[in-house]
């Protein structure tokens, strides 16, 4: 199976670390969180790593993401080093986005993370945005909106989805299909729960596939982005997966969801996952992932340390940046 | 110098800023091979082709969401509304996204991004054609509000919002479209927050803008040939506003009156009057009176539509009735 694909050992390690990474810094902050470091929200993106693992792998730096309000992961995954996540969490004048926007609001167009959002639904759009600049100019690049399954019902999903379909913008829809919007089930929510049917619509390839299976979203992916770049137009990616963690750290997970649904998907988990594949298939061995740990490890201590020592914003900035000029 | 509509000269504007920059580009509805609803795009299609100038399905959210992320990418929108109330389907995009992305970005994403439509009661346009809306944007950080009431106002201040980085709110009150002025051929800018002394005067000053503009200057002509002398202010951007210069007119003459054609609670003439008050009040030597449309949403039959407007009677009376206190 693993062996049929054509990545290299490099790859499929660079995968586990992302995800490695992405979780370990979000234990971080719910450590934080529970430890009163954190003065706002903090959702974290713990069980759903393999997206935008999977799917930032194939981005640069001029690719441009705009993602929702769990958006931690796409952050880590579009370049954000970890100390920049934890320090604006943080509230620190260190932070990605200097302070002012907290675990909803990580900013950092340097390396193409256009914003993360306290709204459900503006990234699709401006995803499609994204991708009407790039075709505007020429530019091999692509837009790509993350975003859950509290989002396709909304406008957003289908104004979006139809404007790039009739332009042939070079956007890719990814979908996070964890099953609740904060806590209501998706299974409540529309009588048609087949996302990617219900993108097909729009006529654009649309495809489901296993959110917690790294190298099948790495692979969906790819074909999308490769599509994109080419000019061929939108596509969109169904990824089912499931949040382990409560909506937002502190609050209650019971009168939703069941403890037996929560332990059945944490065995689910997509970096155990990846990692007994490479051992079975003969593609890595422990040593490869012990030095990995080791490595992320100090990289969140660092980022921590770092965060925990960063000043705060001078209040005499509040104003800054309102306008251009 | 030859005259022309206020329509074609911010259209010459628009015409020159995209022969200029390849980033410009025209969204909305019928704005493509028919030239704008409105003539605000005519001749240009032929010209720059469906990239530049983009007909839109009417999804006025959908694509100003869209218009946001191409800001956030290198690129120029300009939403041309037609109706400026279409504007509210979209009001999400613009003060959660539009209005926010700089502040929250800490100033590395610039939002240059131009709303335009037609505003204003006149014609049995109706309630869903005849609103106004502007005070609700200047109440928010982030926009520029501008209201241009001459043809060489409307190519002036165009130009500088089409060179402009902050996103900038362009509203054109449907009775100026036609009126013809004087307009140089050239390039030519406008700073924002530079008001215009529409005609000097003595015994009291009056602030308008838009369509009440003329109707203030048909009363003040009356009324010098009765010997009173009225100074007359035209804002002409709202945010930002330029209140020295009406500052400077209460410190000469003493009175002021606010003429607005929009509604009187958290409006225009609340804020000017305020401000004058905090930095002026010594000047003033009797208390500030303000003229609004009533608060109403706008009805169609003529007998009804004429009533809620101040006209130039309203305005003659609430001058002498100024100068008496």
């Amino acid at each position: 199976m693993l062996k049929d694909l054509a990545l290299d050992k490099q790859t499929f390690l660079s995968l586990y670390h992302q995800m490695l990474v992405i979780r370990r810094c979000e234990e971080q902050l719910a450590k934080s969180y529970a430890a009163g470091m954190i003065p706002g929200a903090c959702h974290t993106y713990v069980g759903e790593e393999a997206i935008a693992t999977g799917v930032c792998a194939h981005l640069t730096h001029a690719d441009a993401v705009f993602s929702t309000h769990r958006g931690h992961g796409h952050a880590l995954a579009k370049g954000v080093p970890p100390h920049e996540v934890i320090a604006e969490l943080f509230g620190r004048a260190t932070g990605c986005s200097r302070g002012r926007g907290g675990s909803m609001h990580l900013f950092s167009p340097e390396v193409g993370l256009m914003g993360t959002s306290g709204i459900v639904g503006p990234c699709i759009l401006q995803a499609t945005g994204a991708g009407y600049s790039f075709k505007l100019m020429d530019k091999p690049n692509v837009g790509v909106a993350f975003f859950g399954d509290g989002a396709v019902n909304n406008g957003a999903f289908h104004e979006g989805l139809n404007l790039a379909a009739i332009w042939d913008l070079p956007v890719v829809y990814v979908c996070e299909n964890n099953m609740y919007a904060t806590e209501v089930a998706f299974s409540y929510a529309t009588r048609n729960q087949d996302v990617a049917e219900r993108a097909s619509t729009y006529k654009m390839p649309a495809v489901s596939v296993d959110g917690n299976d790294v190298i099948a979203v790495y692979e969906a992916a790819g074909e999308a982005i490769k599509r994109a770049r080419a000019g061929k137009g939108p596509s969109f990616i169904e990824c089912k997966t499931y949040r382990t963690r409560p909506h937002a750290e502190g609050m209650r997970d019971a009168g939703y969801r069941t403890t037996e649904e929560i332990e059945e998907w944490k065995r689910r988990d997509p970096i155990m996952g990846l990692k007994d594949k490479l051992l079975v298939g003969n593609l890595a061995a422990e040593g490869d992932f012990a030095k990995i740990e080791a490595e992320v490890t100090a990289l969140i201590e660092e980022a921590y340390e770092f965060a925990k020592n960063s000043p705060y914003p001078d209040p005499a900035t509040v104003t800054e940046h309102i306008y251009s000029s | 110098m030859r005259e022309v509509t206020y329509t074609a000269a911010a259209r010459e504007a628009l015409a020159e800023a995209m022969e200029k920059d390849p980033t410009i580009f025209v969204v909305g509805e019928g704005i493509g091979p028919r030239g704008g609803n409105f003539n605000t795009t005519q001749g240009l299609y032929e010209k720059y082709g469906p990239m530049r100038l983009r007909d839109t399905p009417i999804v006025e959210r959908g694509f100003v969401g869209m218009c946001t992320g191409a800001a956030m990418t290198g690129t120029r929108p300009v939403v041309d509304f037609m109706f400026f109330d279409f504007i509210l389907d979209a009001i999400g995009e613009m003060v959660n996204q539009i209005a926010k992305m700089q502040y929250m970005s800490s100033g590395r994403l610039k939002m240059p991004i131009i709303l335009r439509g037609c505003i204003g009661i006149g014609g049995s346009a109706a309630t869903h054609h005849s609103g106004s809306y502007y005070p609700i944007f200047v109440h928010l950080p982030g926009f520029r509000v501008v209201l241009p009431t001459t043809a060489y106002d409307a190519k002036g201040l165009f130009a500088t919002a089409l060179t402009s980085n902050d996103p900038v709110l362009f509203l054109e009150h449907k009775l100026l479209l036609n009126q013809k002025g004087s307009v140089p051929e050239e390039w030519y800018t406008i700073p924002f927050g530079q008001a215009r002394i529409v005609r000097e005067g003595t015994q009291a000053t009056v602030v308008t803008l838009g369509s009440m503009v003329r109707k203030v200057e048909e009363a003040c002509d009356a009324l010098a040939k009765e010997g009173i002398s009225i100074e007359v202010i035209d804002p002409r951007t709202l945010a930002p506003l330029d209140i020295d210069t009406v500052l400077e007119s209460v410190h000469k003459t003493g009175r002021l009156l606010i003429v607005d054609e929009t509604f009187a609670p958290c409006g225009i003439g609340a804020e000017v009057a305020m401000q004058v008050m905090e930095r002026g009040f010594d000047d003033l030597d009797a208390p500030v009176m303000r003229l609004n449309g009533v608060h109403t949403p706008t009805p169609y039959s003529p007998a009804l539509e004429a009533v809620i407007v101040p006209n130039t009677q309203s305005i003659t009376q609430a001058i002498h009735d100024l100068l008496a206190e």
